[in-house]
């Protein structure tokens, strides 16, 4: 009964850190929502109503068909109509078109005699990504008229760009960044906000207090540690939710399985908290060994933002010994496959792997006086 | 015996902090660690606790042994480290009640012993530890110390930084806590305060210079110190150095005291030659010897 009393009372304290601490706070809530907002809206490959200009060099029936179906896509604007190539130049460097489509002398004569009439899309190659989806999004259209022409005759529309993607390139990375952001906030939460908040008390002397108390140290690490497991299972809900509802993020599979898989997670990021904890003496060392040590490593390394496929071999290599991997691995199965526990078990049991020996490592390293 | 030190040393690489120190505390006695900054008073308070162990030497605290029955220890002594160590965004009360909750008990079980203390801070309870004045938080740190009934409580350095009005309450609770039984190691660097302990033991650079009752302490000492005052002190302290026979000068308080290395010292002969440097306004006289003086001449 009064080691309850102690875990409540301890844990209650930990809530009062938190919420009388406005940073803390705003890592713990500000941070995940600010997070999932920022790479689902801002950081994305969708583009909408750019602005583009049209070289017309034949101004025919099957131009004018072409032009139309482009004003008609919400993803183009066509704000100008010019007269000669030496143009296109100056409306770049204007900025405001992001594109200018040259359609070639003769184009229907082209067609019905040389099956093959060339349209020329130009983009402003200073924001590569745009441009790159601008070329993609232009071929779409195009094939689209071509495959409609198909059905009349056999006339052939040759285009100079290559189209790579056929659908929404937006929705594709989405479901790349739900999963990341999720682990990145997983992570910086439970691993570098429990190392603060143990240093905390190390470095404001009240560990001194608890090490002198009938407190024994793994009911001191739980105590500590609790709130943050609570915590993180909050902001799992929380950008899983906003990834379902706001980006359309698919849970195919199993609700449970997920849970299990996150709490797993959170407990391998807090056994790392707590390993930081032992070894630095001040917040500044846990922040500054959570954020080289975690943050970086889970950001560049576990297939979040750059793919594991396409790092140089040695990368390759250490990516494995990042437990954010096998855990993106497994929400991405989860949420997009909908596979169960018989297609992910190897990759979960890595990570229960890591969680055993993070969690074995910290309590032989902690301490239980003060050197 | 509640506190038995043998013979501990302890080092921190080549710094050798307490060099085989060996003391004796008896059961409700107020015992005072007496030197200045770095003499090792903190290491010996923490090794005590159980936070650091000896290098050497064995101790023992309420009959446990420090390295071997740290649990028990843990249990039962009260330790209120030098740095304030609470809890500065909970506000009076909730340090309180938590220290109450890990210790396994509450605030009710035990407020006869804290009563004193708590009801001058009580009027800020709802404050939060971070803003209250220094005496304030050594008073809620000594409650926190309490709220378990210890049997021994270690105090390191409870009133440095603290105002003289609060240094002279904190020292009438620590004789009240006292008469409640409770065994108390307090360390301090002011020698005024070293007279209000039971026994006193002097340290420096790690080794107890002295250990007796305050009083032995001074009656013991054998020479004559004499209070030497003119109206340049500076000028005073350099030629009392010059003096062919000075054993010992240094300034204390209003007036400088001077030692002579000789028994059949005369007062006279000091004033003569002062003179002779042209001082005016002299004073000679026997001084009352204090701990102080004691500790400037070990």
């Amino acid at each position: 009964m009064t080691i309850m009393k102690r875990f409540i009372g301890f844990v209650k304290k930990e809530f009062y850190h938190i919420f009388r601490d406005k940073r803390s706070l705003f890592i713990l809530f500000g941070m995940p929502i600010a997070q999932i907002l920022l790479f689902g809206f801002a950081i994305t490959n969708e583009i909408n109503n750019v602005d583009i200009a049209i070289l017309d060099q034949s101004n025919d029936i099957e131009t004018q068909k072409i032009i139309y179906k482009i004003k008609a896509s919400p993803y183009f604007n066509v704000a100008n109509q010019i007269e000669k190539e030496s143009d296109i130049e100056s409306e770049f460097k204007k900025g405001k078109i992001k594109a200018v489509l040259i359609f070639e002398p003769n184009f229907s004569k082209n067609l019905e005699t040389k099956k093959v009439a060339v349209v020329q899309a130009i983009t402003d190659a200073t924001e590569p990504n745009v441009a790159n989806t601008i070329a993609n999004y232009t071929s779409a259209i195009i094939q689209n008229y071509q495959s409609q022409k198909k059905q009349s005759n056999s006339n052939q529309v040759k285009v100079e760009v290559q189209s790579r993607m056929f659908y929404n390139p937006e929705l594709k990375s989405v479901f790349n960044f739900v999963p990341g952001v999720m682990t990145v906030i997983l992570m910086l939460v439970s691993a570098m906000m429990t190392s603060i908040s143990i240093t905390r008390e190390k470095e404001l002397g009240t560990m001194e207090i608890l090490l002198v108390s009938p407190l024994k140290p793994f009911q001191v690490i739980i105590g500590k540690v609790f709130p943050y497991i609570f915590l993180s299972i909050i902001n799992a809900i929380v950008i899983l939710t906003l990834g379902y509802f706001v980006f359309k993020m698919p849970i195919n599979g199993s609700i449970f399985l997920l849970a299990f898989e996150s709490i797993l997670f959170i407990i391998s990021a807090l056994s790392l908290g707590i390993l930081i904890s032992t070894v630095s003496n001040s917040q500044q060392t846990a922040m500054m060994l959570s954020l080289m040590g975690l943050m970086l490593p889970v950001i560049i390394l576990s297939g979040f933002i750059f793919p594991i496929n396409s790092m140089p071999l040695p990368m390759q290599v250490i990516s494995n010994i990042i437990p954010a991997k096998w855990f993106i691995i497994i929400v991405k199965a989860i949420m997009l496959k909908g596979v169960g526990i018989q297609y992910i078990w190897k990759e979960t049991l890595i990570l229960i792997g890591m969680t055993v020996f993070f969690i074995t490592l910290s309590i032989k390293k902690y301490k239980i006086r003060l050197e | 015996m509640s506190i038995a030190v043998n013979n501990i040393s302890k080092s921190y690489k080549k710094l050798k902090a307490v060099d085989s120190i060996t003391f004796k505390v008896n059961d409700g006695e107020l015992f005072g660690l007496i030197g200045p900054d770095g003499a090792g008073k903190t290491t010996i308070f923490r090794i005590l606790t159980t936070l650091l162990v000896a290098n050497e030497g064995s101790a023992e605290v309420a009959g446990y042994d420090v390295v071997k029955q740290l649990k028990e220890i843990r249990n039962s002594v009260g330790y209120m480290p030098g740095k304030f160590s609470l809890y500065q965004d909970l506000t009076v009360e909730e340090n309180l009640h938590f220290f109450a909750t890990i210790f396994g008990t509450t605030i009710e079980e035990n407020y006869d012993l804290i009563k004193d203390i708590y009801i001058q801070i009580e009027p800020f309870k709802d404050r939060r530890a971070g803003a209250l004045s220094g005496g304030m938080k050594q008073k809620l740190a000594l409650c926190c110390a309490l709220i378990h009934a210890p049997k021994v409580l270690f105090l390191d350095e409870p009133t440095t930084g603290v105002d003289p009005v609060s240094r002279k309450e904190f020292w009438i609770m620590l004789k009240r806590l006292q008469q409640k039984g409770i065994t108390i190691l307090v360390s301090t660097p002011y020698m005024d305060e070293a007279s209000l302990c039971d026994r006193i033991a002097l340290i420096q650079k790690g080794k107890i210079l002295k250990i007796d009752t305050p009083q032995n302490i001074i009656n013991n000492y054998e020479k004559v110190i004499y209070d030497v005052q003119a109206k340049n002190t500076h000028g005073l302290i350099h030629d009392l150095k010059n003096y062919p026979n000075q054993y010992s000068v240094y300034a204390f308080g209003e007036f400088v005291h001077y030692i002579d290395k000789n028994a059949t010292f005369n007062p006279n002969d000091l004033q003569t030659y002062l003179k002779n440097k042209n001082h005016t306004d002299i004073i000679i006289k026997p001084a009352t010897i204090t701990i102080e003086d004691v500790f400037m001449d070990l």
